[in-house]
Parts: structure tokens; C-alpha cells; sequence
């Protein structure tokens, strides 16, 4: 075929006329496809935010018993297009271990991200999702228990009397301990 | 007529196309297996038809996604019931598709040359699923928020791309605006295109192939038209006649309170065709083999080895006991999901915490209506806010969360959770009403555990008053006793009691003499006068709104039981709750919780306005 000397020349162009076809093509897809796709990504640049030092209560507040108290984290929070200036961003539970001592654990289960409930007749913590429980320090109390770990606790602070803590949400449904970034 | 027809023909083919059709070539004659395809594309249809009228009507944000779910369910003419029938259908199209699956694999239709057809029969169910998933979330509500919640938390434990992938699906790290947009442009956008042109395709190739005719022939080939129609029809009909029932029965489909990320749901539940999935994740095989990896593999690996398998069906076919395992393999993972199904509704039914928080939740949801009547609309602050004002329905889990740990209500916490412990405080249900009361002076009750039975009073003066002394003033003066109770009984002033009121001002004249002289009760507590050698709690608005908040703020005041206070913490000295929260956990117990006492916004006023301006 190619040493044909008539058909290469139109071969040659139809190859050409197809390629440009096939570029002109793309290019028309490409934009429109290409800025969806990026805007469609744009959660992806978005920060978790958080990880600032918020005052929840007061010590004196707290159960000197250990009994732990449900404290909604309230600070102000962007979603999306709305700025809310004191809203709850999550819910902790706080719990006395010594006259100055708070421990903070974060209230979602990390098995699969339910909200865990501190029933005060088991004293206990309670997953509905399961019917798995927490000791009162968190720690997996149930021998059926699918978490793959402890609550998960908050860094926090005893500044003149006031509970300050860090808040953050975790990975759930994984043996580490990650932040959501 | 005939010109026109031409017309048309000629410049469409239309005729040709019908004809094509409606007179499809079936083998052996029409028969009743044949009818799922056509049953889910008409299911399909309805949702079209239905979901574009309820998007007609839907607002998918944070601040309006209930409420505008809330407006289609309870304000607009026939909203329930087109949202019960969009609902309702979705479920029947996950039963409707295991049967068409069954059929087509028993009938042997998904061999060669029809591999393809059967892929996009797979691509139509897993479309399905995603429909449910993402229009599970949109009402906002209580129940489909903590399904959602879930539902992505799984999705972040893939390896290497989960997390970006979780934030994809949820439009940030939280959940929000756009989560809701996100997942409402998958419902009602990406989702039912996608299955528009599979569904297209999946047609197109039954066409091509023709029907897979069941061995033997019963009868012999017939068209399409008008038998296989006839049968169709009457199915579609029964699938039809099947939703509306539901629909009727349930009044459409259940709309939660509005999602609360503050609160715990413990009616969490996914909707019933992934209970299975659900049951399955709890199972102990997964935590005892892959240990902390468990749950990846109960909810990724094996969902997605099962799929795999369901899709490598037309090429396991082609084996000699190929089809035996199809069948095999389909038929152990339906009896497995209905098992898996059956344990979960069957292990919920038996738990009474579980039971209470249903209940308690449909409680709510109710009482999110009444309150939005009684405001005359929902204010901008979302319904979420009027929840949150409401008596009813904080005083209770304020009550849970502070007070069940020593006191009951009604025998439970106050959200029907019953303690497997006795309490150490009183039952404070009707608290400040004459039945009470008298429960308490009487010598038999008043050291049950639901008076001063778990408390250090019961060895105290009162009881032994209520032992000793009563029985013999009541049985001199039994008519005293009662006006005694009644005058004491007033200073509760509850609600409830107040219709009557008028009719005892003399008994409770009677009544207040009978409390200082007859029964003595002045030698120990004030009553109606300050009484500084008084060693009780104060008699003197006993049990009412201020009353009953100053004790809970600080019992250990002089007025009520000073240093001999039992364990009872001063909520508002310690800063344990705020005067707010306490006055909602009071008007709680006191029934004072007609939403028209505090809604004073501007909306109530509109109301009030508008009912005027008629009158």
C-alpha cells in the first residue's frame, strides 16, 4: 500500500483532517469538562478548620465524681456561604479525674461516626449503631465491641478555673488516632 | 386521518418504531415472569414524574431543606401523598429488582450473547442503591442526617483516596449547605440521567436479543401486544395498588425532627434494604479475622467481592456448573441478607432502649408540628429553633442527662429509658399536684423509692410525722386533710389545675388554717409568712415555677433544706446548668408547656395579628 504513490497523499490527509478533528474535539470538551471538574474539586482545599483553643465551662461546673457532663462546643463556623457566630461545632463530654483535671472525649463513636450517648444508669457510654458500650474513661469496656478504638480524647486546658479544650473531629472506623484535616 | 398517519410515517418512521415495539416476537406465548422489567420501568416513571413535582417544592440547604420538606408534608394540598408514593416506590423498585435479578438468572438470560445487557442491568441496580442513599439524607432530618453520617464515614476507611473521597461526597469536611446540594444534584440530576441512558441501553439490547423464552412452551409465540401488555399492566397495577396502600397506612412518608448534630439519635437505623449491611458489620467474624480492619472489610471488601461476583456471573455461566453456582451463590446471599434482616428488626424489637428512642423520636416529630402550628409558620431561625424553646422537649433530656442519675420520671429518665437501678431521689411525675402530695403523707408510700425511699429522709422528721402523727389527726379530721393537701396544692398553681381553682377558694381557705393549726406544719416548715425558725423547705409557693427553679439552683439555701440538703447539687450555684435550663426542665414537670405561653416572637405576633384583623 504505501508504495502506492496515489493513496499515501489522500491516506496522509485523511489522517491529518481526522487528527485535527479529533483535537478541535477535544478542545471543545475539555473546557467545559476541565473548569467542572475543578470547581466539582474545590471541597478538597477546604481546611477542617478548628484546632483553635475554645472555653467550654467551668471546672467547678463538672462533677467532682467523675460522672461525665455532654458540653456543645459552640464558636462561630463557616458553612459555606453562611458565617454563624456562635454555633455548635460538636459535642464533647467532660469528665473530672482530679480537682483540677478535666479529660474531654469527643462524643462521635469511632467505630462508624454515630453520636455516643453517656447513659447515667450503666454509667456507661452508650453506641445506638451497635449496641456497643464505652467505659466511663472511654476505653472499649465490650468484648463484641467493633470499635477499632478508645473514645477518642481532646487536648485540654485548666486556665483559672475555665475548661479550654481543642476541637477536632477523627478519622472513624480506623485503628489510628487522625484528625480531619 | 390516513393522509396525516402517512405524513408522519414518512418523516419519522414513527409507525415502524411502534410496531416494532408493540409486536416484539415471545416464544411459547406470554407469561407472568416477563413482567419486572416493565414493572421497574414504570416505578422508574413515577419517580420521575413524582420527584419532579416534590423538586418543585424542595429547597436544599442547611436552614430550608426540612423546612421545605416539612411545608410539602404537612401544608401543601396532597403533598403527603406524593411524597409517601415518591417514598414508597423507591422501596418497591429494591424488592422489584431482587425479583427481576432471580428471574433473569434462573431463566438463564444472562449468558451469552446477552453479557452485556446483564452489566447494565448490575450498573441499574447499583444506580438504584445510590438513589435511596442520597435521597435518604435530603429531608435533613434527624434520621437521615445519622444514616448519612454513616453512611460517609464508611465511605472514608477506603484506603489511600477515602478521605478525599468522603469530602467530595459531603462538599467540605462538615456536613452542610453542600452536602445537601451535593447530594440533591446526584438525586435528582446525575443519578436518574446515568439510569435514563442505562435504562436505554438495557432496552435497546432486549430488543436486540429478544426475549430469553422459559423451556418448554406452554403455548404458541404470540406478540407482545396485547397478552404480555395485559400482564404487565396488571402488575404495574398491583405494584401500584401495593404503594398506595403503604402510603395510606403510614400517611406518607415519616419526617423526623430536624437534624440536630447536638443531640444523640438513638433510633439511628439505615432504611431497611441495608439492614442487612447494617446486621452484617456487627457480626464478630469480622472483628475476630481481620481484627482492626474489620470493618473495611465488612463494608467494603466483601460488599465489593459480591458485586464482583454478581457481575462475573455471564462468565461463570459459560463453566459446566457455572449456572448451578450462580444460582447457588444468588440464592445464599438473598437467605443470607433476609436472615441478617430478620435478626436485625428481631434484636431491635426485643430492646427496650431501642423501643424508647423510636418513640421518643416520633414524639418529637409531632410535637416539631405543633409547635410550628401554634407559631403560625416556621420562624427564620429554622424549626430547629422553636425545638429548642420548647419545654417538652428539652425539659426532658435536660431531665435525662441531670437528674435521672438519682431521680425518675414516671418510672424512667424522662426519654422512657427505665433504670435497672432503683432511684435515691423522688419520682418527680406530677410533682405539686394533690395526688402527689398525698402519695407522700401517706404511711406506706412515702418510703417507697418513688418519695424518700433512696434518700437520707427516710429516716427523717417528715416520715416520721407521716407515721405517727397523721394517721391520728387524719382519722379525727379526715375533711381537714384534704383541705390541708388543697391548700398546699395551690401555691403549685400548675396549669392543669387551674380550671377548677375558683370552685375550691374555700376549701383552700379552710386549708391554709388546717396547715398552721390542725397538722402543725408550720412547727417546721413557712408557710405563706417568713418563718425564720423554720427547719423545712418553705411551704410558700411550694412547687411552683420559681419555687421549684430557686431549689434546683441552690437546695442548700436556708429556705429549703439548708445544711441538711442529701446529695443534691445547686445546678445554678455550681454553673451546672443555666436559670433557663433549669426553668425548662421545670415547666417540664409542672405540664406547662402550651408552646402560645413563650412564643412571643414576631411570627406568634403576626399570628395574633392576622386572627385578629379576622375577627
Amino acid at each position: 500500500m504505501e508504495s502506492d504513490p496515489g493513496i499515501p497523499s489522500r491516506n496522509r490527509r485523511e489522517f491529518l483532517t481526522g487528527a485535527a478533528a479529533c483535537t478541535v474535539g477535544a478542545c471543545c470538551g475539555a473546557v467545559p469538562l476541565v473548569s467542572g471538574l475543578i470547581a466539582w474539586l474545590d471541597p478538597l482545599t477546604r481546611g477542617a478548620g478548628g484546632g483553635d483553643w475554645i472555653q467550654v465551662a467551668e471546672v467547678a461546673s463538672i462533677p467532682a465524681d467523675g460522672t461525665p457532663v455532654r458540653i456543645s462546643v459552640v464558636t462561630s463556623r463557616s458553612d459555606a456561604w453562611t458565617r454563624e457566630s456562635a454555633v455548635p461545632v460538636g459535642v464533647v463530654y467532660l469528665r473530672r479525674t482530679g480537682p483540677a483535671e478535666v479529660v474531654a472525649l469527643h462524643s462521635v463513636c469511632p467505630h462508624a461516626g454515630c453520636f455516643v450517648d453517656y447513659q447515667v444508669d450503666r454509667r456507661a457510654f452508650f453506641c445506638p449503631c451497635h449496641d456497643s458500650t464505652f467505659a466511663v474513661d472511654g476505653s472499649i469496656n465490650d468484648p463484641r465491641s467493633p470499635s477499632p478504638r478508645p473514645m477518642d480524647t481532646l487536648a485540654v486546658e485548666v486556665r483559672g478555673g475555665s475548661v479550654w479544650l481543642r476541637f477536632q473531629n477523627f478519622r472513624p472506623g480506623i485503628q489510628a488516632k487522625v484528625a480531619l484535616t | 386521518m390516513k393522509k396525516l398517519i402517512d405524513w408522519i410515517e414518512q418523516r419519522t418512521g414513527l409507525q415502524g418504531l411502534l410496531h416494532e415495539v408493540l409486536f416484539e416476537r415471545i416464544p411459547g406465548g406470554a407469561r407472568w415472569r416477563y413482567v419486572w422489567g416493565s414493572t421497574l420501568s414504570f416505578c422508574f416513571f413515577v419517580q420521575i414524574l413524582t420527584g419532579v413535582v416534590l423538586w418543585m417544592a424542595y429547597s436544599p440547604s442547611a436552614h430550608s431543606a426540612w423546612e421545605s420538606v416539612y411545608y410539602i408534608q404537612h401544608e401543601m394540598t396532597g403533598g403527603w401523598f406524593l411524597r409517601g408514593l415518591h417514598h414508597f416506590v423507591a422501596q418497591a423498585m429494591h424488592v422489584l429488582l431482587v425479583l427481576h435479578l432471580l428471574q433473569v438468572i434462573i431463566d438463564g438470560a444472562y449468558k451469552a450473547p446477552r453479557e452485556v445487557n446483564y452489566w447494565f442491568g448490575i450498573v441499574l441496580l447499583m444506580l438504584t442503591l445510590g438513589l435511596g442513599l442520597t435521597g435518604y439524607l435530603l429531608p435533613w432530618d434527624q434520621k437521615g442526617f445519622g444514616a448519612t453520617k454513616v453512611a460517609t464515614s464508611l465511605m472514608g476507611i477506603v484506603p489511600v483516596i477515602g478521605p478525599s473521597l468522603q469530602k467530595l461526597v459531603v462538599g467540605g469536611a462538615d456536613y452542610g449547605h453542600h452536602t445537601l446540594t451535593r447530594f440533591f444534584a446526584l438525586h435528582a440530576g446525575v443519578l436518574p440521567g446515568l439510569m435514563i441512558v442505562a435504562i436505554a441501553a438495557h432496552v435497546a439490547l432486549f430488543r436486540r436479543h429478544g426475549i430469553t423464552a422459559k423451556q418448554p412452551y406452554r403455548k404458541p409465540e404470540a406478540r407482545f401486544w396485547p397478552d404480555q401488555v395485559l400482564m404487565d399492566g396488571v402488575a404495574c397495577l398491583a405494584v401500584l395498588a401495593t404503594v398506595v396502600y403503604l402510603t395510606e397506612r403510614h400517611h406518607g412518608a415519616e419526617l423526623h425532627a430536624p437534624a440536630d448534630p447536638t443531640q444523640p439519635f438513638n433510633a439511628a437505623r439505615p432504611e431497611w434494604y441495608f439492614l442487612f449491611l447494617f446486621e452484617f458489620l456487627k457480626l464478630d467474624f469480622l472483628t475476630q479475622w481481620f481484627g482492626h480492619h474489620g470493618e473495611l472489610v465488612g463494608a467494603i471488601v466483601i460488599p465489593g467481592l459480591v458485586m464482583g461476583v454478581l457481575s462475573a456471573m455471564p462468565l461463570l455461566g459459560n463453566w459446566r456448573l457455572g449456572h448451578r453456582f450462580n444460582l447457588g451463590f444468588l440464592a445464599a446471599i438473598l437467605v443470607g441478607a433476609t436472615l441478617l434482616t430478620v435478626q436485625s428488626l428481631r434484636s431491635d424489637a426485643a430492646n427496650p432502649g431501642f423501643q424508647a428512642a423510636v418513640a421518643q423520636a416520633r414524639t418529637e416529630a409531632d410535637r416539631m408540628v405543633t409547635l410550628i402550628r401554634a407559631a403560625g409558620g416556621i420562624p427564620r431561625d429554622g424549626a430547629a429553633s422553636l425545638l429548642k424553646q420548647d419545654p417538652a422537649t428539652v425539659g426532658p433530656r435536660l431531665f435525662a442527662q441531670h437528674c435521672a442519675s438519682c431521680h425518675r420520671h414516671g418510672g424512667h429518665d424522662g426519654l422512657g429509658i427505665v433504670s435497672a437501678e432503683p432511684p435515691s431521689a423522688p419520682d418527680l411525675r406530677g410533682f405539686g399536684s394533690a395526688a402527689w402530695l398525698r402519695g407522700l403523707l401517706q404511711a406506706d408510700t412515702i418510703t417507697n423509692s418513688a418519695y424518700y425511699g433512696g434518700t437520707k429522709f427516710r429516716a427523717g422528721k417528715m416520715v416520721r410525722y407521716v407515721r405517727e402523727k397523721l394517721p391520728k389527726l387524719q382519722a379525727s379530721e379526715p375533711v381537714a386533710l384534704e383541705a390541708m393537701i388543697a391548700a398546699v396544692v395551690a401555691e403549685a398553681d400548675l396549669p392543669a389545675d387551674r380550671a377548677g381553682a375558683a370552685d375550691r377558694t374555700t376549701l383552700v381557705e379552710a386549708g391554709r388554717r388546717h396547715v398552721a393549726t390542725t397538722f402543725g406544719c408550720t412547727d417546721c416548715h413557712a408557710f405563706r409568712k417568713p418563718d425564720e425558725e423554720a427547719t423545712a423547705p418553705t411551704l410558700t409557693g411550694w412547687a411552683s415555677r420559681d419555687w421549684m427553679i430557686r431549689l434546683v439552683g441552690d437546695p442548700t439555701h436556708v429556705d429549703f433544706y439548708g445544711s441538711r440538703n442529701d446529695r443534691m447539687p445547686s445546678y445554678l450555684k455550681e454553673g451546672r446548668l443555666t436559670e433557663r435550663d433549669i426553668g425548662l426542665i421545670v415547666d417540664w414537670i409542672r405540664g406547662d408547656t402550651d408552646p402560645a405561653r413563650w412564643l412571643t416572637g414576631p411570627t406568634a405576633m403576626a399570628t395574633n395579628g392576622v386572627s385578629a384583623a379576622r375577627r
